[in-house]
């Protein structure tokens, strides 16, 4: 049963206001509100507010996190690699959508930037969440090629050129959870539903002309919750920072489940 | 790490900003619970007017109020509202207007449909309520 609240060890509270320092006080001043949880110190999550300098700081809400790391509060904790989109760990809930926080501008939010881990998730510290379930539920649709007979003996298996383009839309996937964590469904059923993003990878081994388990992949899929808790809500399509459409894929699933019967 | 069960839930609901497909989802689903229980009563109406002319009276006149026919209004309201966005649920189905631009578009599109149906529904009743008077 979905619970609409907050349990009451998970209630936000206010936190501690950091004031830029002296010389930036004359610059464009911009208010980052930062959730933050730390277990050793025990009690509630709260949340931190950075007045951080834009004139000294890099476009991306990433570059505030890092200056504010680096400069005003060593002890925040977030996950950050390639700053540039690709490697999908800085994805978090930056003004009320999920994002990576390399790719969104600080320009594109107006008013107070604030910055949460992403939604619905056991949170290890501030900004880090829990995506421990999310990587078996990718596990278990076994996300490699799986084959019966065996590759040609003098080259790999070749594809076509119309058959790769099936892979466009699906294949830029870097598995950031910004979809599924932003999914209704994947909040109040996300124990047993796939979710958005596990969906969108299933497709993508079912639509590779290379890949001969389509079928069995089809079975192991069906299911009232594995793959019917998408309602068609649409929240992981908006959220995709890399433009994809996981609702897309899963209504292809339910479009070939559909045809298989006849 | 050891006591997963102390760790908090980060936010969902509390931070979210839904967007208008969402909203719309929600509503369908509001609006269908709306239907179910509306239409027991509705029902009691035409099973009175089939068996008795006095108690139909009566009902008659409960839904002639200011509140009945609000009430009326909001269940025609939440019947077109729900068979536009289920015409929509169709063509999703067939695996047409996922384009995230597209669905915001039909989003506006299916609500409109709904208001005017509404507003067309009632407008016919109320000439027809006028012929008759």
């Amino acid at each position: 049963m979905a619970k609409f609240r907050l349990p009451a060890n998970s209630i936000v509270r206010k936190g501690r206001y950091y004031a830029a320092a002296g010389a930036s006080r004359g610059g464009r001043i911009r208010r980052f509100v930062v959730y933050r949880y730390d277990a050793a110190a025990g009690g509630n999550p709260r949340t931190d507010t950075y007045e951080v300098d834009l004139d000294d700081c890099g476009p991306m809400v990433l570059d505030a996190l890092i200056k504010i790391k680096n400069e005003t509060d060593s002890t925040l904790a977030f996950r950050r690699s390639c700053r540039e989109g690709i490697c999908g760990s800085c994805s978090m809930n930056i003004c009320g959508r999920n994002t990576l926080a390399c790719t969104r501008a600080i320009s594109d939010v107006r008013g107070d930037v604030r910055v949460f881990p992403l939604p619905h998730l056991p949170v290890i510290r501030d900004l880090v969440p829990d995506l421990t379930h999310f990587y078996a539920q990718y596990a278990s649709i076994k996300p490699w090629m799986r084959t019966q007979t065996p590759p040609p003996p003098d080259r790999e298996r070749l594809q076509s050129v119309e058959d790769r383009d099936k892979l466009d839309g699906l294949e830029e996937c870097i598995l950031c959870a910004c979809c599924s964590t932003s999914c209704p469904s994947y909040w109040w059923n996300g124990d047993r539903y796939l979710g958005p993003a596990i969906l969108l990878q299933a497709y993508r081994w079912i639509a590779d002309s290379r890949d001969e388990a389509a079928g069995e992949r089809l079975d192991e899929i069906e299911d009232p919750f594995k793959l019917y808790r998408c309602h068609t809500i649409m929240n992981c399509a908006d959220a995709c920072p890399k433009g994809l459409n996981p609702a897309k894929a899963i209504a292809e699933i339910k479009k070939l489940l559909v045809a298989r019967r006849f | 790490m050891s006591q997963p069960d102390s760790r908090p839930l980060s936010p969902h609901l509390q931070v979210y900003r839904l967007p208008l497909t969402a909203l719309l989802s929600i509503l369908h689903r509001f609006t269908g619970v709306v239907l179910a229980l509306g239409m027991a009563p509705l029902t009691g109406v035409l099973v009175a007017a089939a068996a008795d002319a006095a108690l139909y009276e009566q009902l008659r006149a409960l839904l002639s109020a200011w509140w009945g026919q609000a009430l009326l209004a909001l269940w025609t309201g939440a019947l077109y509202f729900h068979l536009c966005t289920g015409i929509r649920h169709l063509f999703w189905d067939a695996g047409l207007g996922f384009d995230v631009a597209v669905a915001f578009r039909t989003s506006l599109w299916t609500v409109a449909a709904a208001l005017a149906l509404t507003a067309l529904t009632w407008l016919a009743a109320l000439w027809v309520r006028g012929m008759l008077a």
